[in-house]
């Protein structure tokens, strides 16, 4: 079939402002990747075109993107999972973030907001030996969060964060939860704490942006709400 | 810019981030990477890493160490293989002592399953010995050794893309880099430098590597004179996605998936009797292009072939605990539900088991007397301690990145008491900048893609599981060719920042050179062995053939390529069947 993909372009050396150009490609196959389409872009068409990408199979989170209005990554989104109207697709760059160029965003201050939350094991004794024991069921709590890839859809998703930069976002909370909620850590109060804040967990309005938005399929609106939960019951 | 540290890890990736972990704070560390830390390729292993825990039945380190020699189709070197095998169990340890999420077994000690290869007892019987995370151990793996670099504030230069070592008179002194976001030139003096740089799974039209994994490592070590061991030898995973090459995973298999014909046949009994669809990975790849070949394969809509792997009988309740990320992409990428279809697989292009030179302390050997370079180390898939010898076994390429990535921290932690910053060259980013100078100057009429894509097809072609001489020679000839080609090379994008059109022309420049080794030392060895089968010697042949290969650039038009003699401790080669 054919398809015109159109996409946000912008080259801060050369534009003032952010356009968007049309690319009709033919031969598209209704099995092909979002991703697949971008490099057909830039290789047969105009190398400027500038993403990121890596693994290509949705484990990265390299490519995450806006694509018809809502984020998802190039990689894993098919021609065919799309509603498409008059033959045409629209990528932009996810929002909300600095724009580098292209589809490219600075996401620095992402990261940082992982920073925030403390994100590794604080453990109050010396390990043992061996491993630490842990349940099965109390290891599998953990998955659902341990499975975001730093993409980035869910936080620039979220109309909170939209009005507030400097609000610390469902990724970093998803990050908060998986270790708030293993039983090895020891550091619940000091991580509860940190998100229990004027831009921590109370911002977060349950608008389900976050869940929706979520490659992985992750329901971190109701792991937002585990930690509330958390933090309410420390205070009675 | 001009930075100078202690120590440069390069690519943070599992042996990265562990090397990272154990330089001392004391000494100036920093991590470069050309993805953002948690992007890189070890986040999309699946199925586990093993050691013998033995916390589901009885296991032993000289069981595992037997099963990756025996894996590795003897050409793996017995005392790095005991190293790791011994290492093993603190490896995971320690990984679980840092909060690693683990499956877990009833009574809460970190569970384990099968995995092609590994077996009880000297090959008796399948064993228990990956330690996993559903399908995602990679991934929380990586996770994991990040989580505990920003615990110790390692620092990062990430999207920084490595272009050159700076080695003179035989001391490595840094290295030379382009700043992704601005374009510019950064060298990096240094008086370590650590490679863990991955794999080049690039150089193949079908592979399960991120678009990252272009032998960016190998390549730079062997144009400064670095000689590359066993280049030959590169493992197809049997179970890419049709088409596609997305792996999937081994621990399908491990879980009770079955491998089928057209005919719905499990064809692996007949070439592995005792362990069937746990045989190792070149063994199955061979198995599913004979299948395919002899009439047994099943046809795709467009006329190609697959075979099917069968996970229907294991049970929503397994695939969905267990299995949830492979099956997941059947249903994204080919609308295959693995409860009551086959999932179509092919052999994939997967790991390289060849590459930089090391010694089991990560330390670079430069020729075949064991001589190292005094600053330069590697670690990971883009070394050859040798432990996975003609063949790697599942799950212990995350076991290699852990102990390995830890043995040369700690071998650069020592290196760094007497070691002083070696005199950095004038002409230090010479290479670099008339590298850049020449893509921004041709015209556009050669384009960087069509290389690309005849390279990856005629390494596909000439160089995959089966190879035969002529055809083989044909493709290296193909391969010189493209390499000429390559120099008239250029672009679209003429801009400084973000000019991801000029670096993926330079990484193509790194996958023909890789290429180049890739095929030459398959043309130079005259025997089957491991996942190098060659249809026109296709036996084994220790009387000639135990040892390894060593290739070395030369300003000449044919490589040299030298020897060095396999070790051999406990396990004497032994016909290698299952």
């Amino acid at each position: 079939m054919e398809l015109t993909v159109r996409i946000q372009r912008y080259d801060p050396e050369k534009d003032s402002a952010p356009h968007f150009e049309d690319y009709k490609l033919d031969n598209v196959n209704k099995t092909d990747r979002i991703l697949d389409l971008l490099n057909r872009i830039k290789w047969e068409i105009d190398g400027g075109l500038t993403y990121r990408r890596s693994c290509t199979h949705g484990i990265c989170g390299s490519d995450a993107v806006k694509i018809n209005g809502r984020n998802r990554l190039a990689c894993s989104v098919l021609v065919q999972d799309l509603k498409i109207s008059k033959s045409r697709i629209q990528i932009e760059p996810i929002p909300a973030l600095p724009l580098q160029k292209d589809l490219l965003v600075d996401m620095s201050s992402f990261f940082e907001k992982y920073e925030i939350v403390k994100p590794y094991l604080i453990p109050k004794d010396a390990p043992p030996e061996r491993e630490r024991y842990q349940s099965n069921e109390d290891a599998e709590l953990l998955f659902e969060s341990a499975k975001c890839i730093h993409c980035g859809s869910c936080s620039t998703s979220c109309p909170s964060l939209w009005v507030n930069e400097n609000y610390i976002g469902p990724a970093a909370f998803l990050k908060a939860y998986r270790f708030i909620f293993d039983t090895r850590d020891d550091a619940t109060a000091e991580r509860l704490d940190l998100i229990d804040s004027a831009d921590g967990l109370w911002r977060c309005h349950t608008i389900f942006n976050c869940v929706e938005a979520c490659p992985k399929e992750i329901d971190i609106t109701w792991h937002i709400s585990q930690l509330k939960k958390a933090a309410l019951s420390r205070e009675i | 810019m001009i930075h100078q540290y202690d120590v440069i890890i390069v690519g943070a990736g599992g042996a990265g981030l562990q090397a990272a972990i154990e330089i001392p704070t004391e000494s100036s560390c920093a991590v470069l990477t050309k993805v953002f830390p948690t992007r890189s390729h070890t986040g999309t292993a699946q199925g586990g890493v093993s050691a013998a825990l033995g916390n589901e039945e009885e296991d032993s380190w000289e069981w595992h160490a037997f099963d990756t020699v025996k894996g590795g189709d003897y050409l793996g070197d017995q005392d790095a293989i005991e190293t790791m095998c011994k290492d093993a169990i603190r490896a995971i340890i320690a990984l679980e002592h840092m909060g690693m999420p683990f499956n877990r077994t009833p009574e809460g000690k970190i569970a384990q399953r099968m995995f092609g290869g590994h077996t009880a007892n000297f090959g008796e019987k399948p064993v228990r010995r990956a330690c996993y995370s559903a399908d995602r151990t990679g991934h929380v793996m990586l996770q994991t050794l990040y989580e505990q670099c920003m615990k110790n504030d390692v620092t990062f230069f990430n999207e920084f893309h490595v272009m050159d070592l700076i080695i003179r008179d035989g001391v490595c002194r840094g290295l030379v880099a382009i700043e992704i976001k601005t374009g510019e030139i950064h060298i990096f003096h240094a008086k370590a430098v650590m490679f863990a740089t991955g794999g080049y799974g690039r150089v193949f039209q079908i592979t399960s590597n991120a678009m990252a994994g272009t032998g960016d490592g190998f390549e730079m070590a062997y144009r400064n004179g670095v000689p590359l061991e066993d280049m030959e030898f590169v493992q197809f995973h049997p179970t890419g996605l049709w088409k596609l090459g997305i792996l999937v995973s081994e621990a399908a298999r491990g879980e009770g998936g079955i491998l089928r014909n057209k005919d719905g046949e499990r064809f692996m009994e007949r070439y592995a009797p005792s362990i069937k669809d746990l045989a190792p990975r070149d063994m199955v790849s061979r198995a599913i292009y004979t299948e395919i070949k002899e009439g047994r394969g099943i046809e795709a809509s467009d006329g190609s072939f697959y075979v099917g792997l069968d996970l229907t009988h294991l049970g929503k309740e397994i695939i969905e605990e267990k299995l949830p990320e492979i099956t997941g992409f059947a249903k994204t990428y080919l609308g295959v539900d693995a409860n009551e279809e086959w999932i179509p697989v092919q052999p994939t292009t997967h790991y390289a088991m060849g590459g930089i030179p090391t010694t089991i302390d990560a330390e670079v050997i430069v020729d075949e007397n064991n001589t190292t370079m005094p600053g330069f180390y590697a670690a990971g898939e883009c070394a050859c301690v040798s432990v996975h010898g003609a063949n790697r076994l599942g799950t212990n390429s995350l076991l290699d990145i852990l102990v390995f990535g830890r043995r040369g921290g700690k071998k650069i932690t020592e290196f760094l008491v007497n070691a002083e910053l070696p005199e950095l060259p004038d002409d230090a980013s010479e290479w670099t900048r008339n590298t850049i100078k020449r893509i921004r100057n041709n015209d556009n009429s050669v384009k960087m893609i069509d290389v690309r894509n005849e390279m990856q097809f005629t390494m596909m072609d000439t160089c995959s599981v089966f190879r035969v001489e002529e055809s083989m020679k044909e493709g290296l000839q193909k391969i010189k060719e493209l390499q000429e080609k390559y120099l008239l090379v250029g672009i679209d994008d003429k801009s400084k920042g973000f000019n991801t059109d000029l670096l993926e022309v330079v990484e193509l420049g790194s996958l023909l050179n890789t290429a180049e080794t890739i095929i030459t030392c398959a043309i130079n060895r005259k025997e089957s062995r491991g996942a190098h089968w060659r249809e026109d010697y296709a036996k084994r042949d220790d009387t000639n053939w135990l040892k390894h290969s060593l290739i070395f650039g030369t300003t000449g038009s044919t490589p040299d390529i030298r020897y060095k003699p396999v070790i051999i401790k406990q396990f004497e080669p032994k016909e290698r069947v299952y």
